[in-house]
């Protein structure tokens, strides 16, 4: 199956996402698509999965012209998206998952659905239990059942809209793989990610998106510079380390232990100092975003636990007062936890400002809204929802809404979702924040990253956490090793 | 003698909860497709009322029942076309007509008052089933209205989680979003569940007017509350149509307890026993729910070992949640 997009258009009131997109896509291609943030790349993704429609263009399959009208109509004639929080029902089962929305008669065959499945995902070496909720899965492996979903019910053209960021790092190689031999079987793969590392192991072609224009498109074998100065009209260089020379403790950790119905964390000590940058990486699940929540007064911990922020004591205290003494968490789920969808940028900086106020100074609301805006160069307006800020530009508006002064961040994957322009620009945030004496702790899986911006790192496995290593005397192989589980006493 | 008047109190408790079964198993369904109708203590009556009235005048007693099922259809109907299609609060325009529909019965039955109407015929014996010691009793001597509870209890189940239909009425209150992009219409999905469920509300109505309560005598015909009831009731019963009835039955039981008491315990003030189903029922479904609450799940963190799996269990089977999308409008992009 062959797909040709001809000049499409779509505008979002004033913003025009996609300006005249043109693009032909051959059987048996991993097309890539990268681009910064706000470039228009979920637009046309969704205009081909039939969540929206173009204001105006043509889309032919095959050199028909067609008409999608829904994703449902999308799928009839094969072509299959697979979002990156898959659109599942979470507690419900997997089979009747499944079942909901394939056609056929009053009461569903359920063991012939679960057989056929089961010989699908072995094929791909996929195990999908068919009668587990789905609520119990982790994000790749429902990830796996919505791509066998969507060949089960006959896709051809297989759209992933950033897949590979909430999963681990073996479910990033085995989807890999899934979608190579798709693409050797003739199905075409659309693939958009920011991570040029994956475009160049993955994509046969790459298109460059940028502000709503398809600028350029490049063919293996890649030249990341030639790719980076097209999405963003100049070459870009991560910043340094800021190095912490402080000596003053920010944060003591005594005897943390955390307990949770799967993992038992025990006996941590950490002291953290002013400015200070800690990454901590492991595989998902291994209890590093416990010991955050934990930090950040979100979870409770047990034992002798004892936790000095800034020499108060804030063991068993609420979160309230985690808040006075300048503790911040950004959360990775931008829309669940840290963004409150249906709100204007402006009234979420209304609910982050002066409480004290009973009545809104709209004036002055107003005006920090924009100050914010262009400081933390956020696309988007003072009345523009938060949902309808792309992906990366959610993520500038957190950060914007943390107050200061801080004593110490929390984050989980900060610069998940972001391009990266706004993953350099986040890190110059956060080094200003440290100059002041703000000690950061962050969570990320790119092990490039925690390397690259950490002063110290500490891994975590199974609950266990190593000792804290200098990141200016390890490596990528010693930390993979050690998330790996080697290396841990006892 | 003694045990079998209580069989046939009990037999009589089954009969009095089947308005209820009906009314809970039609907001249930309503509520699974994600929208609440709040209008089901004002819809009871109204239709109560209106049923009486048509049964009366045509001397037609199914055209009664079909009259109030009318009339819940109807109230849904504007429900469903305010919340789905103006985006209006669900509760706010619930609530209005719940308060409206119960003055308006109240005043347009006026003249209908203390009429004697047609009344639904006496319980039957099913054949064989009735010999049943104990539950040929309870279950298999009672009027066609109880019959027919039966077989809708056993319906809504089969129909909410066995059939293809029923997988996707719970995927529209669980996530739209993924209900849409399965296909499924997931708007008018809803004003057909919310229409449908309204008429099965608007049914309880005829059940009281015409069999369980026969009559109608306004303000004291002794159904105000009852729908505020049911709507407890489906959220206690998890949202599952079994769960719901079997809550419809305690409620019934709990009342038919306040009576048997009060004639063996004339000290208390009969007022109390009247009233004390309302909060005791409250309790008892908050005690079944406590699976739901985080400090229980802690609490038995601290158990020994040995218990802690099994109590778990018990409570993790006990655990409910809404419809995720219960209240929350649809549209897609
Ligand atoms: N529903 C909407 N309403 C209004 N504006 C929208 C809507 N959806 C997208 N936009 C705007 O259209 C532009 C393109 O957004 P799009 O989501 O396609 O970007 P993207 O390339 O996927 O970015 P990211 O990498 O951050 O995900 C952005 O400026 C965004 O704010
Ligand atoms: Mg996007």
């Amino acid at each position: 199956m062959k797909v040709e997009l001809r000049s499409i258009h779509k505008y979002f009131g004033p913003v025009h996402a996609n300006n005249n997109i043109s693009l032909t896509i051959l059987p048996g291609t991993i097309q890539g698509i990268v681009g910064e943030n706000g470039a228009g790349k979920s637009t046309l993704m969704k205009i081909l999965s039939g969540f929206i429609q173009a204001d105006e263009g043509e889309i032919l399959l095959d050199d028909q012209v067609i008409t999608i009208h829904s994703p449902s109509d999308a799928l009839k004639r094969g072509i299959g998206m697979l979002h990156q929080d898959p659109l599942d029902f979470p507690p419900m089962k997997v089979i009747d998952n499944l079942l909901i929305g394939q056609e056929g008669g009053l009461f569903p065959n359920k063991r012939k659905v679960a057989a056929d499945i089961k010989k699908l995902a072995n094929q791909f070496g996929f195990s999908i239990d068919t009668e587990a909720y789905v609520e119990g899965l982790t994000v790749g492996e429902r990830q796996q059942l919505e791509i066998i979903r969507l060949l089960w019910m006959g896709a051809r053209i297989l759209i992933l809209d950033e897949p590979t960021t909430g999963i681990s790092a073996s479910q990033k190689e085995k989807l890999f793989e899934t979608l190579t031999r798709l693409a050797s079987e003739g199905m075409i793969v659309i693939f958009v990610s920011h991570k040029l590392e994956e475009i160049e192991t993955l994509c046969h072609r790459a298109a460059v998106f940028r502000g709503g224009l398809l600028v350029g498109e490049a063919i293996q074998p890649y030249h990341t510079d030639d790719l980076v100065r097209l999405m963003f009209g100049k070459p870009m260089e991560l910043g340094s380390r800021l190095g912490c020379h402080s000596e003053e403790n920010v944060v003591e950790i005594h005897n943390l232990e955390i307990e949770d119905p799967r993992l038992h964390i025990r006996d941590v000590d950490l002291d953290v100092k002013a400015g200070e940058v800690i990454g901590l990486a492991g595989m998902e699940g291994s209890g590093q975003r416990l010991f955050l929540r934990a930090l950040g007064g979100l979870l409770a911990t047990t034992g002798r636990t004892k936790l000095l922020v800034k020499g108060h004591d804030l063991t068993h205290e609420p979160y309230s007062s985690y808040l006075k003494t300048g503790v911040a968490y950004v959360p990775a789920d931008r829309m669940e936890e840290g963004l409150i969808p249906g709100l204007t940028l402006k009234e979420h900086f209304i609910l982050t400002g002066d409480t004290k106020k009973l009545f809104i100074d709209q004036e002055e609301s107003l005006h920090r809204t924009k100050v914010k805006i262009s400081e933390f160069n956020i696309k988007g307006r003072p009345d523009s929802y938060v949902e309808e800020l792309s992906g990366g530009n959610q993520q500038r508006a957190l950060l914007a809404l943390l107050n200061e002064p801080l004593s110490l961040v929390l984050l989980e994957h900060p610069s998940r979702g972001l391009d990266l322009e706004s993953t350099i620009w986040l890190w110059e945030k956060l080094k200003e924040r440290c100059k002041t004496g703000t000690a950061v702790i962050f969570i990320s899986s790119d092990l490039e990253q925690i390397l690259h911006y950490s002063d110290r790192i500490l891994v975590f496995f199974g609950g266990k956490v190593s000792k804290p290593m200098l990141a200016a005397e390890t490596n990528v192989d010693q930390l993979g090793q050690l998330i790996g589980g080697k290396g841990f006493v006892n | 003698m003694e045990f079998n008047l209580i069989l046939v109190g009990l037999a009589g408790v089954i009969a009095a909860a089947t308005p209820i079964v009906f009314a809970t198993i039609g907001e249930t369904i309503t509520e699974k497709a994600g929208v609440t109708n709040l209008s089901v203590n004002g819809t009871i009556i109204l239709s109560a009322m209106t049923g009486f009235a048509v049964a009366t005048s045509t001397d037609n007693l199914w055209l009664g029942f079909l009259a109030g099922a009318f009339v819940g259809a109807l109230v849904a109907a504007i429900v469903a076309f305010s919340s789905i299609t103006l985006k209006q609060s669900q509760v706010a325009v619930g609530f209005v007509l719940t308060l409206m529909c119960r003055d308006l019965a109240y005043f347009l039955g006026n003249p209908f008052m203390g009429l004697s109407g047609p009344r639904v015929p006496p319980a039957f014996e099913i054949p064989l089933l009735s010999k049943i010691p104990i539950l040929g009793t309870l279950f298999f001597n009672q009027d066609i209205l109880v019959y027919l509870s039966f077989l809708l209890i056993i319906f809504a189940n089969i129909y909410v989680y066995k059939t293809r239909p029923g997988l996707s009425l719970q995927g529209i209150g669980e996530r739209p979003a993924s209900a849409y992009i399965r296909g499924t219409n997931v708007n008018k999905m809803r004003y057909i569940y919310t229409i449908l469920g309204g008429a099965l509300v608007g049914v309880a109505g005829p059940m009281y007017s015409l069999s369980v309560k026969a009559g109608w005598k306004g303000t004291i015909s002794g159904l105000d509350g009852i729908g505020w009831i049911v709507l407890a009731i489906v959220i206690f019963g998890g949202w599952n149509p079994l769960r719901g009835s079997l809550g419809a039955y305690l409620f019934a039981f709990l009342q038919w307890l306040g009576l048997v008491l009060q004639t063996s315990l004339p000290g208390i003030p009969s007022q109390v026993l009247q009233v004390a189903p309302f909060p005791l029922m409250i309790l008892t479904l908050l005690l079944v729910n406590i699976g739901n609450a985080e400090w229980v799940d802690r609490t038995i963190m601290g158990l020994p070992e040995n218990v802690r799996p099994a109590i778990s269990r018990l409570l993790r089977s006990m655990k409910t949640n809404p419809p995720s999308s219960l209240g929350v409008p649809f549209e897609n992009e």
